[in-house]
């Protein structure tokens, strides 16, 4: 999983306040400056987003550099060559069969959960979320062991649907759970039939979750390298590996990454055309009462069936993969001297990621929200196309660029994290914003005048206020650091072996027996992320 | 968002341990270390680990991996130029040696480690020397093809006949060589139609393992690969081998190359003494002794010791006469794109 925008941003995609597309706040535009309710946003805090909304751009300038550089003729026979068709027919196939299959599967299993009598659906509504803490490349592992024939469009669209699903899921339960039965019933009693309410009332509603959910899962599959690299079905990210593998940074490469780039924000682009300017949203939170539950009657075990069948798929293959190889490998397994360091150094990476991505988001999003305008809202949608970038863009920009231009940091532990905080900075921005907005300004004002100097300020006033932000968005990025693969393989500090480096080493060398622990270390990291997701989007809901 | 800072804030001591235990693992492992050789590894892992290991033992001399593909790693070296942080360059075939030496960032290996390796196993300019070898050979599924119906020459695989049917890994250095002694051996033209032809015929796989596997399985007839992932599955479980035999193409075939792994010291070196010290250790006895021993199942090529005896004597495999350090892997790469394999 080494896009950026996280698992964390579905739930907000539903509450309609989707990273890059400010929420409406109370607060006014000020003439067209960098200036919220008339106040100037200080120099250093200032100074410090225009530095994080560069940085951020360093992976598209690098693209763009080195197109120019090759020259238009090399540049022209290296995009326009038959195997450039063949893997942009691989990558549109599978993105439009996953993403669709992902938003029916997503909905129907949301629908399920929020609107029916299902039997146990408190826990299949754990369940459908679980998918989300097994790294695709595991689910992949799974697969590849179990059925080793899997392979092509098919195979591919299986493991990457069960494995991306919950990114609509997620975001469609938590609207279901919002909506508003006045307007079902309503529309019920103007004449409409059952089926006539679900699709002209309630899919309508349900329009910008399934297209925020729609858009991450298009955009996972265009980075995932791990997961369709293990089943040979190639992608613009598999081929530029490959290219990488066999040149280093070659023009091949690059042009690839160009063409991917491109498919990144044609994606982003679709996603914000069909998005549209209707609104759904309500004046005031009210207090709507739950809808009424479609009774299932003689369908529900068959519904139970289903949502098992979806479960032992997405959940039961990875698992029953891994815990057979477990066995097989005997306890020798967790003795391996390289476990350890891996373990270790995962978690660092992890940690340093998480400080530093919380703490360069702060200031882009401190000004989003207390001083919003064109500007600020410029250096937050960079921030956020930035990582819309798949992680072998940016790992191959920030290698090239260290090489030729910061030596001192190339191949150190500072790049490598750097390149997880571009990756990963929305997870980290959508939480503090919402930290921000609900962290009331007139208390900053309250302390100012009784004279508290700024840096005070901070630490009594504002910190305090905003900690719980901070601490969910570091928590969030620390999970994706630590299954991310494609950046960690070209970035990763001599000697440096994470869990996920490892995992993918022994799995190549169809070592799968060595691999298994690693594979179960990264799930039982990332299961406090489903967790959190679940518990974040039950308490929108609430609100 | 009232959620339980303060339970998160019980972590931070947590976080704090792990900060501190992983700089203290880290710091024994950094490369400014003066007593460290750091070494860009394109061989297998666990064979440099061993051979890293082995050696820390014997000297004291700490040793630090960086692993990545023949090219990569040669590329990559070009671009760091002099102030690349390798001490040491290890692959598995020989072109990409030559890119580097072309580069011109080689030192003279010492005279000692020299003469530790025949003459065959070393380029003239004596900038890196041999450090292991392997053979190509293609492994088939013993119930899909009968050994009338192997393809005498690797040649044969653009045949029409053979689409869909074979296997290799051609993103790996391996396959690269392989196809760069067939443009040493039958020039570009032929090299390019025969490419070109292998797009069509051929399954692609991420690894040699990968293809076996695949031969095992009888997803596919058989597959270009080198000698030691049959016989080291042979050794272990069979698991992925068992339905499946080796066939040598022999006859001095593009299909019978020897591929020489190389060693060399890079100019740039900070540690040059240790480095030097730690390529006489891989070529000497006790690092080729690893090769006959070890899981590794490469060929030996220095200091006079055997093979294991698992192996098909290198003498009997009927080897093409190729100067391994005119192999010109750049060029195969280039070709590969223009087929559409990469």
């Amino acid at each position: 999983m080494s896009t950026a925008l996280s698992p964390a941003d579905a739930p907000y995609s539903g509450a309609g306040q989707r990273p890059g597309l400010p929420a409406q706040g109370p607060e006014a535009r000020v003439g067209g400056r960098l200036r919220g309710r008339g106040r100037r946003a200080p120099v250093g805090l200032l100074a410090a987003a225009v530095a994080v909304a560069a940085l951020s751009l360093v992976p598209l300038g690098y693209i763009l550099v080195q197109t120019v550089a090759t020259g238009w003729d090399q540049a022209y026979a290296l995009v326009v060559r038959p195997r450039v068709g063949e893997l942009l027919r691989n990558t549109a196939a599978l993105v439009a069969v996953t993403v669709t299959a992902s938003v029916l599967l997503g909905v129907a299993a949301a629908w399920l959960v929020e609107r029916t009598d299902l039997p146990l659906r408190r826990l299949w509504a754990v369940l459908f979320a679980v998918p989300l803490a097994i790294p695709a490349f595991v689910t992949s592992y799974g697969w590849v062991s179990l059925y080793p024939s899997i392979e092509g469009l098919r195979g591919a669209s299986l493991i990457t649907t069960f494995a991306y699903f919950p990114f609509v899921y997620l975001p469609v339960a938590a609207v279901l759970r919002r909506l508003d039965p006045g307007l079902e019933e309503s529309a019920r009693s103007l004449g409409h039939s059952p089926l006539g309410v679900l699709v002209r009332v309630v899919l309508p509603q349900l329009r910008t979750a399934v297209l925020g959910g729609a858009l991450l899962v298009g955009l996972h599959l265009l980075a995932e390298f791990g997961a369709l690299q293990m089943i040979r079905y190639s992608t613009f990210t598999t081929a530029i590996m490959e290219q990488y593998q066999s040149t280093f940074n070659g023009a091949a490469a690059t042009m690839l990454a160009a063409v991917l780039v491109s498919l990144c924000l044609l994606l982003i682009t679709v996603d914000v055309l069909l998005r549209g300017r209707s609104r759904y949203a309500r004046l005031g939170s009210g207090a709507a009462r739950p809808a009424p539950r479609v009774r299932l009657g003689k369908a529900a075990p068959l519904a139970v069936l289903a949502a098992a069948a979806v479960c032992g798929i997405a959940i039961g293959v990875p698992f029953v993969s891994v815990g057979r190889w477990l066995k097989l490998g005997g306890a020798g397994l967790w003795t391996a001297p390289e476990l350890l360091p891996a373990l270790l150094s995962t978690l660092t990476l992890g940690l340093y990621a998480a400080a530093v991505t919380t703490a360069i988001a702060l200031p882009v999003a401190w000004l989003a929200v207390r001083h919003r305008g064109w500007g600020s809202t410029l250096m937050e949608r960079c921030t956020y196309l930035a990582s819309a970038m798949p992680g072998i863009v940016v790992a191959l920009a920030f290698v090239t660029v260290a090489i030729r231009y910061a030596r001192p940091i190339y191949q150190s532990t500072l790049l490598i994290v750097v390149a997880y905080a571009l990756l990963f900075l929305p997870r980290a921005m959508v939480s503090l914003r919402a930290g921000i907005e609900q962290a009331p300004p007139e208390l900053d004002e309250a302390a100012k005048a009784l004279g508290s100097s700024p840096l005070r300020l901070f630490g009594r006033v504002t910190l305090p206020l905003i900690a719980p932000a901070v601490a969910a968005g570091a928590a969030l990025v620390f999970m994706a650091v630590v299954t991310e693969l494609t950046a960690t393989l070209l970035l990763a500090p001599t000697g440096t072996r994470t869990l996920a480096t490892q995992f993918w080493s022994f799995s190549s060398a169809i070592d799968y027996a060595a691999a298994a622990p690693y594979a179960l270390l990264m799930i039982v990291l990332s299961i406090p992320v489903s967790w959190f997701l679940l518990v974040q989007s039950h308490r929108m809901a609430g609100r | 968002m009232r959620f339980r800072f303060r339970r998160l804030a019980t972590l931070a001591p947590l976080a704090a341990t792990v900060l501190a235990m992983s700089a203290c693992s880290s710091s024994s492992d950094a490369g400014a270390d003066k007593n460290t050789v750091t070494v860009y590894n394109a061989q297998h892992e666990s064979l440099t680990q061993a051979w890293a290991d082995a050696f820390t033992k014997e000297s004291g001399i700490k040793v630090v991996l960086r692993n990545g593909n023949d090219f990569e790693i040669a590329n990559q070296l070009k671009q760091e130029g002099k102030a690349s942080p390798a001490d040491v360059f290890l692959t598995e075939n020989s072109p990409a040696m030559t890119i580097v030496e072309n580069a011109g960032l080689f030192a003279d290996v010492d005279k000692a480690t020299v003469a530790q390796v025949p003459e065959q196993y070393q380029p003239s300019t004596g900038k890196w020397v041999g450090i292991a070898a392997r053979s190509t050979v293609f492994v088939y599924n013993t119930t899909k093809l009968t050994t009338a119906q192997l393809p005498k020459s690797l040649m044969d695989l653009a045949d029409p006949k053979w689409k869909g049917r074979w296997g290799a890994s051609p993103a790996g250095a391996d396959f690269q060589a392989i196809v760069s002694a067939m443009l040493d051996l039958k020039g570009p033209q032929a090299t390019q139609a025969w490419l070109d032809a292998m797009k069509t015929n051929v399954q692609p796989y991420k690894g040699n393992g990968a293809v076996m596997k695949a031969v095992n399985a009888g997803q596919i007839d058989g597959g270009v690969i080198y000698h030691y992932y049959w016989i080291g599955d042979q050794a272990k479980t069979k698991e992925n081998s068992k339905n499946t035999k080796l066939h040598y193409f022999g006859n001095q075939d593009p299909g019978a190359f020897v591929s020489l792994s190389g060693g060399g010291v890079l100019a740039s070196s900070k540690h040059a003494e240790a480095a030097q010290k730690f390529l006489k250790f891989v070529t000497g006895k006790a690092g080729q002794e690893i090769l006959r021993t070890g899981t590794s199942f490469e060929y030996p090529v220095g200091s006079g010791v055997a093979a294991n005896a698992a192996l098909k004597p290198l003498t009997e495999l009927g080897a093409p006469s190729i100067d391994e350090a005119k192999l010109n892997g750049p060029q195969v790469v280039e070709m590969m794109t223009k087929a559409g394999i990469l």
